[in-house]
């Protein structure tokens, strides 16, 4: 096995030595493969928290695995099976480099794939550009994953944050007359990543911002804390929370009747997990920025991607609760990995792949909505920019606006 | 576990801390074991840089080592002086930003802060234990863990943020051998870590076999009878915390270098109850129970998940098990069979041999 993928190391090498020397285009050579593919085999390595504080998100692997499974029993990719091995790292920092390291030295992938949480990615982000194994579409918004310059090997997926941050300030400035703006953040990467955005969405008008309350994740209950935004006489809420956190918020802020206009980050657009536990009624006009469709919404119900998730999930993940977003999130992220591999052809190196995820253009991953697209280039490490505002109206979102993009960062 | 062996069985206890009795606290350490701490450290030399034991093998050797310093500190606490913590993940923390912090910000040698981070984690275990150590059992117990709930947010806290870089964690180089050895990085902190667990073992067995540690027992098994006799049983708990805490932040310290990163989320209060289960698992009063516990921690834990899918698979089983279900069910097993840890259930097992053959 081993001397196998060291022959085919060879191979390539020497492939790429001649493809440099006689200056043919490489993809004239042939097959060509690194470490974790051959004529039969892609291999992609996964790690992400199956237990622990964040094991929510555990879905989105047993997603990703199941699509692949899908994908396996369709014939595969160009004729290759995919294998896919995902381990748990329990939201650990320590943990995922140690399961990176596993992934790259011992089960020997192409690469690794939808790496779940910021902590996480940051402690690989250096290793794994070291060895030059891609980390591809890191399951997590933080805007530091798009360095093509200092971090080649890393690209991240979803509409970042500060992006997404900026989009709101720049609503809330067109459309709210006299804002006083007052802001719940939950204290960590993530949080920061938001507030910095919106701070640089408001640029001058900064002085708008009348109270930040901060939380930590270990915390039971945001009440305080909104008791103090109400206090402080905002009428503009911009929620920086997890779904828990999302929930309480909504339901606090109903319950001691403070009305602003209340905008939610996208980290929490789940009716299953935040506005059905905060109910119904608290949850109406809460506003959002939205990119991909949620498949229980029925002004999706006809569309043809999602008739086909609906397929796919009844088939392959028959025991899993449809409500919980992750799994659209990881049937959605992994169609676009997909898509990079069928470009890829038969040169699966880590370079090539790279360089296709890298020129994605309009590509339509199926349950984004309308009108967005995923689009890269080897400056443009951010595979998604465009989010298109909703507000929840009765059990669904109701689209307002434009597509609205922040292609520039 | 820990509170049963102090209450219960206090007189059976000391005896098999002692070991063998008095002949063997004397007699030096085996030579079985200098001959596998030999073997240990000429594995790098097999193939060089990219030998046959691969450079990920040297990075769980090298952890598990660390965990059995870090379960041999805990152990001298819980072991041998009788008090529980739940929350020694608080000084690997310490350990860890001290090295983490004085290589980034003050370009220090990584060996020179070694010995840095152990002292800092000595005094504020030592203070710690000053106050906290009037407390008995189980409040000690909640004391320690409220410790290892608040680190984590310590280092979050915005004032230390220069120095911490709160929430992002610092990033740090990883060590090149010195000298042009023909080593790998991950080689050469495998035998880095070795070294040093080498000397905290043999200096950790001296304090046990020292007027100290016969103190330390002492206090854990008649505390009345020690006050009795003279023994300053507030100064030497604090003290054994101290010690202990020690032990964790050089843990801790080598961990940052391995890894060359802490953040915040390195050092949740499962890493102390991850330090807690080595030790009782491994045996809590006794040295090898560290190494034992060390491993466990190392590989069980960390393959939970893997080992529960593989049962699920092989075995075909019907129902949907839980990422941490062996895990589990490996404890409560390790508990009923062998209630003195594993180390102490085959010392038990092999006495019973040597007795009846």
């Amino acid at each position: 096995m081993t001397k196998r993928t060291r022959r085919d190391v060879l191979i390539g090498g020497s492939a790429i030595a001649a493809a440099q020397v006689v200056g043919f285009p490489a993809i004239a050579q042939g097959k060509k493969y690194d470490d974790g593919a051959s004529d039969s085999v892609i291999k992609i390595g996964h790690s992400g928290p199956y237990s622990g504080n964040a094991s929510a998100y555990g879905n989105i692997g047993r997603t990703i695995e199941a699509v692949f499974k899908m994908v396996n029993d369709n014939g595969g990719i160009n004729g290759r099976k995919i294998e896919f091995i995902t381990y748990d790292d329990g939201y650990s920092p320590p943990k995922t480099v140690e399961m990176a390291r596993k992934l790259v030295e011992q089960d020997k992938v192409l690469f690794l794939f939808n790496t779940l949480g910021t902590p996480p990615n940051t402690a690989i982000h250096k290793y794994m550009n070291a060895k030059k194994v891609p980390q591809l579409f890191v399951a997590t918004g933080a805007s530091k994953w798009g360095q093509p310059k200092q971090f080649p090997w890393t690209m991240g997926w979803q509409p970042d944050y500060a992006t997404e941050g900026a989009i709101y300030a720049k609503h809330i400035l067109s459309t709210v007359k006299e804002p006083k703006i007052g802001i719940l953040m939950q204290n960590d990467d993530y949080g920061k990543d938001y507030y910095n955005g919106f701070i640089q969405g408001l640029a001058d008008k900064k002085g708008l911002v009348v109270q930040l309350a901060t939380y930590e994740v270990t915390d039971p209950t945001v009440d305080s804390q909104m008791i103090q935004l109400k206090n402080s006489g905002a009428n503009v809420f911009f929620n920086i929370t997890t779904p828990k956190f999302a929930a309480q918020a909504i339901k606090k802020a109903h319950e001691i009747e403070w009305k602003p206009a209340h905008y939610l980050n996208n980290v929490s657009s789940s009716f299953g997990s935040v506005f059905q536990p905060a109910g119904i009624p608290a949850s109406q006009g809460v506003m959002l920025a939205l990119y991909r469709k949620d498949v229980n919404d029925p002004q999706f119900a006809n569309a043809p991607d999602v008739t086909a998730f609906k397929t796919f999930f009844a088939k392959y993940m028959p025991s899993a609760n449809i409500k919980d977003d992750t799994h659209n999130y990881g049937y959605s992220v992994t169609h676009t990995v997909i898509e990079v591999l069928k470009k890829c052809g038969d040169t699966l190196t880590r370079e090539n792949v790279m360089k296709q995820a890298a020129n994605l253009k309009g590509f339509e991953a199926p349950l984004l909505l309308p009108g967005i697209k995923v689009n890269t280039s080897p400056t443009d490490f951010y595979p998604l920019q465009s989010v298109q505002l909703a507000r929840v109206k009765g059990e669904s979102f109701e689209m307002f606006g434009d597509i609205l993009s922040n292609e520039s960062t | 576990m820990a509170t049963t062996m102090t209450s219960d069985r206090p007189a059976n206890n000391a005896e098999r801390a002692a070991g063998a009795g008095l002949p063997a606290a004397q007699a030096s350490v085996p030579k079985w074991i200098w001959l596998g701490v030999i073997i240990a450290a000429l594995l790098p030399l097999a193939g060089g840089e990219n030998g046959f034991i691969s450079n990920f093998y040297f990075l769980q050797l090298s952890l598990m080592i660390v965990y059995s310093i870090a379960v041999l500190g805990l152990n001298l606490l819980t072991g041998f002086n009788g008090q529980i913590s739940l929350g020694h993940g608080a000084f690997f923390a310490v350990g860890a930003y001290v090295t983490a912090i004085l290589i980034d910000r003050y370009e220090m040698h990584y060996l020179a802060t070694l010995p840095l981070a152990m002292l800092a984690c000595f005094v504020i275990g030592y203070l710690f234990g000053l106050p906290a150590l009037r407390l008995e059992g189980h409040y000690l117990a909640l004391a320690t863990f409220s410790l290892a709930i608040a680190v984590p947010q310590f280092l979050k806290y915005r004032h230390f943020e220069p120095f911490t870089h709160g929430v992002q964690g610092i990033n740090i180089f990883k060590p090149d051998p010195p000298f042009g050895l023909p080593l790998s990085p991950d080689q050469w902190l495998y035998l880095i870590v070795l070294a040093c667990a080498v000397v905290m073992f043999i200096v950790a067995r001296n304090i046990v076999r020292s007027r100290m540690g016969r103190a330390m027992m002492a206090i854990r098994d008649q505390p009345l009878a020690a006050d009795t006799m003279g023994i300053n049983s507030a100064r030497t708990k604090s003290i054994t915390f101290g010690i202990s805490a020690l032990y964790v932040g050089l843990a801790g310290a080598l961990h940052a270098i391995i890894f060359e990163f802490v953040s915040p989320d390195s050092f949740r209060f499962e890493l102390s109850i991850a330090i807690l289960v080595g030790a009782v698992i491994g045996g809590v009063a006794t040295l090898s129970g560290a190494v034992v516990g060390g491993f466990f921690v190392q590989f069980i834990e960390k393959y939970a998940d893997a080992a529960t899918k593989w049962v699920t698979s092989t075995f075909h089983l019907p129902i949907h098990l839980e990422p941490w279900t062996i895990y589990g069910i490996v404890l409560i097993l390790l508990m009923y069979i062998m209630p003195m840890g594993i180390a102490g259930g085959f010392g038990s097992l092999w006495r019973r041999i040597r007795l009846t053959g």
